[in-house]
């Protein structure tokens, strides 16, 4: 089952730059939440900071209370490497492990922390792949095609199955359909719209359009602040801010 | 819309055409030129050194000078043997240098290691061996394979290292995201994500790097120092395919000039043998579309 995320007064800077000013935002469980904004607003740089993915890139650091169901994400003594277990993530340009195998790319995660046992890592494989919409197709060919040898939209979902094998509370992800076609993004979109019985599932997306379609709430993001944080539909139509309501009806971004 | 200048345009494309065809000539004529010395020291080699080649060559030990018959089995062994040890040297150090200058050396320690392995692959392959002398056989007080397979180490780590840390830094950061982001210690990223996709281009450095060493004599003269004798104790003076070319090469016996040319022949067969099978084993665990 999902989880709730309480985010209050976090910061995140690269090198001096002051990316997110505290930025306090109460995402509930088990729904699609959705965050938007302009190119550079901060949106993708908050969702690395929900699992410390932020922290991986040189110089870049943050700070503030995250709280995913009972991991103070940045508590003293907490490891990062724990924190990613429980909080998946799929990436904006689908990136397969190019060397390994359909089943290896989803086994991976599980593989490389120690299960060793066969049978577990079979169900569990079958059972990614099965609520990330791939099985049929790729069923047959689990051991002989190599993950890069898959369309682009077939690379997301395995992405996201592979995400998933690690059983997760939490599925972050960061413009997963950008780098797509049409019938594809509308296949991920279906995704993520089945995934929330499952989990709490966070998208960045600059398609308004997406935003609305998925996600039962949605946060507007600018200049690293968070502007307004509410039910998707409030925000389409009757938004509380002006700079939201500029944004969402195109005058900028 | 018609061409305002139709003659101009001739004129260009007959231009472009010529300095098209002579790029071609050239690039296709210096392939072919780099191929010929290749082609031509292999066909050499098989003329001057298969009459000698025979079952008694692979399989028996240097004859008595003067006496002939004989052969280099010791040899072929030997140089297996301080090869074998080269490389289990070598090639975990190269590796394990070039992942520290891909995965944490962006800083002066890094540059610093990167300017020395490039020096130390420059040095002379003698100063090498008496590197290996003064470690090894100066302290033993004689001469054994592990002192040569210690100097051929030696010249095989840096051209492992640069070559681990080329293929690492080609494999995308999005990669080493993904497996992070699964809660994979960076640790475990490194060794199963970001080295196994660059293990292709690994192996042939290190391939490489063996094929480089493989022929080497100098580093050898006067640590492994040769043997006319069966010898499998990597502790005692072994024999080593290139010293063997060399001292029967400088002999005064027709004879034994002939066993140096067919030598050189297995030498060179045992090297591209080693290489394509290496090829063929690691092929083997490759997938189909995998890059």
């Amino acid at each position: 089952m999902g989880v709730g995320i309480e985010v209050r007064e976090l910061k995140a800077w690269y090198g001096k730059h002051l990316a997110l000013k505290d930025i306090d935002m109460s995402i509930p469980p088990n729904h699609v939440t959705a965050v938007i904004g302009p190119s550079g607003c901060g949106k993708s740089t908050f969702v690395r900071c929900l699992n410390r993915m932020h922290e991986t890139i040189p110089e870049a650091y943050a700070e503030g209370e995250v709280k995913v169901g009972n991991i103070e994400v940045y508590g003293d003594g907490t490891d990062p490497v724990d924190v990613r277990r429980k909080i998946g993530m799929v990436f904006q340009k689908p990136n397969p492990f190019p060397t390994m195998s359909i089943y290896d790319n989803v086994a991976a995660g599980l593989k490389l922390n120690g299960l060793r046992n066969r049978k577990q890592l079979d169900e569990l494989v079958q059972r990614s792949l099965k609520l990330s919409a791939l099985w049929d197709e790729v069923k047959d060919v689990l051991h002989k095609k190599s993950g890069a040898s898959l369309s682009g939209g077939q690379q997301q979902r395995l992405c996201i199955a592979r995400a998933l094998a690690v059983e997760p509370e939490v599925l972050l992800m960061d413009e997963p359909a950008s780098a797509l076609d049409p019938i594809s993004t509308s296949k991920i979109e279906e995704l993520i719209f089945q995934l929330k019985q499952h989990y709490t599932v966070v998208i960045v997306t600059h398609n308004m359009q997406q935003a609305a379609r998925v996600a039962e709430f949605t946060g507007f993001f600018l200049m690293g602040s968070l502007i307004e944080f509410d039910k998707t539909e409030k925000i389409f139509t009757t938004p509380a801010d002006k700079r939201t309501e500029d944004y969402i009806t195109g005058r900028f971004g | 819309m018609p061409d305002p200048n139709p003659a101009r345009k001739r004129e260009l494309s007959l231009w472009r055409r010529f300095v098209n065809a002579g790029a071609t000539t050239f690039a296709v004529g210096s392939a072919v030129l780099v191929l010929v010395p290749l082609i031509a020291i292999f066909v050499y080699l098989l003329l001057k050194g298969i009459g000698s080649l025979n079952w008694a060559f692979l399989t028996q030990t240097p004859k008595p000078p003067g006496e002939p018959g004989g052969g280099m089995a010791n040899a072929i062994i030997g140089s297996g043997v301080i090869l074998l040890i080269a490389s289990m040297i070598g090639i975990p150090l190269g590796i394990g240098c070039g992942i520290y200058l891909a995965e944490y050396g962006r800083n002066r320690f890094g540059d610093f290691v990167r300017f020395t392995a490039d020096v130390l692959n420059g040095v002379p392959s003698i100063v090498i061996g008496i590197v290996a002398y003064s470690i090894v056989v100066l302290q033993q007080r004689h001469f054994s394979a592990y002192s040569g397979g210690l100097a051929l180490a030696i010249m095989m780590v840096p051209t492992v290292a640069r070559a681990t840390e080329q293929m690492l830094l080609m494999v995308p950061n999005t990669i080493r995201e993904a497996a992070l982001g699964l809660g994979i210690p960076k640790w475990r990223t490194t060794l199963s994500i970001s080295l196994r996709t660059a293990s292709a281009g690994v192996i042939t450095g290190c391939m490489l790097a063996f094929a480089r060493v493989a022929g080497e004599t100098a580093p050898l003269l006067f640590t492994a120092f040769g043997n006319q004798f069966w010898n499998l104790n990597p502790n005692q003076p072994t024999a080593a395919l290139p010293l063997q070319i060399f001292t029967y090469a400088i002999s005064p016996f027709d004879e034994w000039h002939n066993q140096a040319w067919a030598g050189a022949l297995i030498l060179i067969v045992l090297i591209v043998g080693a290489v394509a099978a290496v090829r063929v084993v690691t092929a083997r665990g490759m997938l189909k579309g995998a890059s």
